[in-house]
């Protein structure tokens, strides 16, 4: 029979092989999962990987490419940092609301002036918002030991219910008619992100999401403190011994992590949404997750990994119109991605052998 | 604002039926974390166990076969998770949020063509003499079976884990695997029975919510109560009639809110739906300082090397 026997040290081939194979796996039953459907599962597949990329309507789809890749990795980015300290923020999704929240509401009290320094002092409003509301978990976690999973979950409902009495109140757009949502920012020049290359689909939150790859990258290669993130997950006693103060740790990685979502809805509600309306939250926040572990933690794999589930999120879109898949097929394709991962990934960790004696 | 409008007798009866999916599925957690595994997917398993109860309960017209289907439902996914983390020895926060992105998807696909369908009423206990009780009667003896099957199975869990081997031997995995197995205990085998539990009583849970609490299927109606669930275990001290008290407490806060609500209180909507969620954290804050009863072994991976 077949046994697990644990390697000496993580494979560091199947460490990137995972996330391929999952993929694949990944391709396969969802393939599986259409022809359930009643669609075609090929052409399901290639609706979805390749017609956003390679086919005629390709120079339409691209751009969204970096609009929906931008927020899943710059809040990935965040998540990485605790996660591989063992640190669950799974709030993002709140995060990235407060931060949109107080970014759009920075620009709205500006309104109508104009000014270069409007959208600066937005942007700086997205991060705080983010900080703060992700520093609620840790600050508790640091005085209290209270679990920070359960905490920054709940705070993502009370975010979403926050969001809703904005939407319906205090942003509501004065010349809206009655009808929810705030002002189109879109509309306004000084608190607009727009696109810096047109139709290139480039807003500043790409450009964020890329510095916030390379400052990641570098603070956990080269910083302290990327060094002591990494050993408290691996070595938590160890990290005691080498003087790493647990607390500080969390408040800096859910504090980063926070600030990073909050960035990413900023730019968002500032740019793409345009807006602050009740649905203005699309579950970026929640699929940051699966980026972050398909990226395997590593800055660069995240950028990749993002991209890809961006690739999914506008190919489920096409899908959807073209081939009438339903919205929350993809979802569950996101969802199985995690799956197949973390199954794959015990091959990275354990390798197979055969035996003849069953063992208790 | 009119609060002579909230009738006390209704609003105690209806706190029975605002706790009853909590309760279901944090016993179920309970059990789950006794053995030593932290599965984060409570809030997937609730929503797959509402949507699959009620497509068999709108198939059939039997809600009984409803309820069985949900909790099948919530045990066969809880199964994936068991797998990960059993067998393929994956991270169990990792896997548990998984399956509850994973649940909410499956369950929005399966669902697609129920909106906006009633479902076919539950039969309501009626016991003669008991259920015409002036207050009490109202209160206590006038609800659905499901009510009582919660308070059956808390009781059960309580006294298999206090009083039977079969809890002994499940509490000895869940505070130190190693010298469980040592012992010659099936860790893994018992910890995928837990999981299973765990799954089918979330899945009730969930049906309990979409065919009578609500009653209707909307995508994501669960609506975090999974985790409120999940905090709920903590509240609790690991402790069953702890969960009981919780449930209700929790209950107790959601019919209040909704009572408030609708008695045109001069809060806005938004900020009273916020109020279980923030008491929850309040609730865990308070609770978090005595660490000491969480089972020893909680969340660690077991990996029989010998």
């Amino acid at each position: 029979m077949l046994k697990l026997e644990k390697r000496p040290q993580p494979s560091k081939a199947w460490v990137w092989l995972a996330p391929v194979v999952a993929v694949i796996a990944t391709m396969i039953a969802g393939g599986a999962l259409f022809a359930l459907l009643g669609k075609d599962p090929l052409v399901a597949i290639r609706t979805i990987f390749w017609d956003p990329l390679f086919s005629e309507f390709a120079f339409f789809y691209r751009p969204q490419l970096l609009v929906k890749g931008a927020p899943l990795v710059l809040i990935a980015i965040g998540l990485s940092l605790g996660f591989r300290a063992g640190i669950w923020n799974i709030g993002a999704e709140g995060q990235y609301i407060v931060g949109a929240l107080c970014g759009a509401g920075v620009g709205l009290a500006f309104y109508p002036m104009e000014g270069w320094f409007i959208f600066p002092l937005m942007v700086m409003a997205g991060a705080l918002g983010g900080w703060a509301w992700a520093m609620i978990p840790a600050v508790l976690k640091v005085k209290f030991g209270t679990n920070e999973i359960l905490v920054s979950l709940m705070l993502v409902y009370v975010a979403e219910q926050l969001l809703a009495s904005m939407a319906l109140g205090l942003m509501k757009n004065p010349e809206g008619f009655g009808f929810p949502g705030s002002r189109n920012l879109q509309q306004y020049p000084s608190a607009h992100n727009a696109e810096l290359i047109a139709g290139s689909g480039m807003h500043w939150g790409v450009v964020a999401a890329m510095v916030a790859v390379i400052f990641a990258y570098v603070l956990m290669t080269r910083h302290i403190l990327g060094f002591h993130i990494r050993l408290t997950g691996e070595a938590p006693r160890a990290a005691r011994f080498a003087g790493v103060n647990p607390g500080r740790l969390v408040l800096i990685c859910l504090g980063l992590a926070g600030a990073l979502a909050g960035l990413a809805g900023m730019f968002e509600v500032s740019g793409p949404a345009g807006r602050v309306s009740i649905d203005f939250n699309v579950g970026y926040g929640f699929t940051a997750i699966i980026v972050a572990f398909l990226g395997r933690l590593h800055p660069l794999g995240i950028l990749m990994a993002g991209l890809l589930m961006a690739l999914t999120y506008i190919g489920g879109e096409i899908a959807q119109s073209r081939l009438g898949l339903p919205a929350a097929a993809i979802q569950m394709f996101q969802g199985m991605l995690l799956f197949f991962l973390l199954a794959v990934d015990v091959m990275t960790n354990y390798r197979l052998r055969l035996t003849w004696r069953e063992v208790a | 604002m009119d609060l002579s409008s909230i009738n006390p007798i209704l609003l105690l009866a209806s706190l029975m039926v605002a706790a009853t999916p909590l309760l279901l599925a944090a016993v179920g957690e309970l059990v789950v974390e006794k053995a030593g595994v932290l599965n984060l997917g409570v809030e997937g398993m609730m929503i797959t166990g509402a949507i699959c109860g009620f497509a068999i309960a709108v198939n059939t017209g039997n809600p009984l076969l409803g309820v069985l289907a949900a909790a099948a439902g919530g045990a066969v996914l809880s199964l994936l998770f068991a797998l990960l983390t059993q067998v393929a020895l994956a991270n169990q926060v990792a896997s548990g949020l998984g399956l509850t992105l994973f649940g909410l998807g499956l369950s929005a696909l399966i669902g697609q063509g129920y909106q906006g369908i009633r479902p076919p009423s539950f039969p309501r206990l009626n016991i003669p003499g008991l259920s015409d009780m002036p207050v009490l009667g109202r209160i206590l003896f006038s609800h659905d079976l499901m009510v009582y099957l919660g308070l059956i199975i808390v009781t059960a869990v309580w006294f298999m884990l206090k009083y039977t081997r079969a809890g002994l031997i499940l509490r000895a995995v869940g505070e130190n695997h190693e010298a469980a197995h040592a012992l010659g205990y099936k860790v893994v085998r018992i910890r995928m029975m837990a999981i299973l539990f765990g799954g089918a009583c979330a899945g009730m849970g969930g049906a309990y919510i979409s065919l009578i609490r609500v009653p209707q299927w909307t995508e994501g109606m669960t609506a975090g109560i999974g985790w409120i669930a999940l905090a709920l275990v903590v509240f609790a001290s690991w402790k069953p009639w702890r969960v009981l008290l919780g449930a209700y407490l929790f209950g107790g806060v959601t019919v209040i809110q909704l009572n408030l609500q609708a008695a045109g209180v001069a809060i806005p909507v938004e900020y009273l739906a916020m109020s279980p969620y923030l008491i929850t954290i309040l609730v865990l804050v308070i609770m978090s300082a005595d660490k000491s009863s969480a089972p020893a072994s909680l969340g660690r991976i077991f990996h029989a090397s010998r």
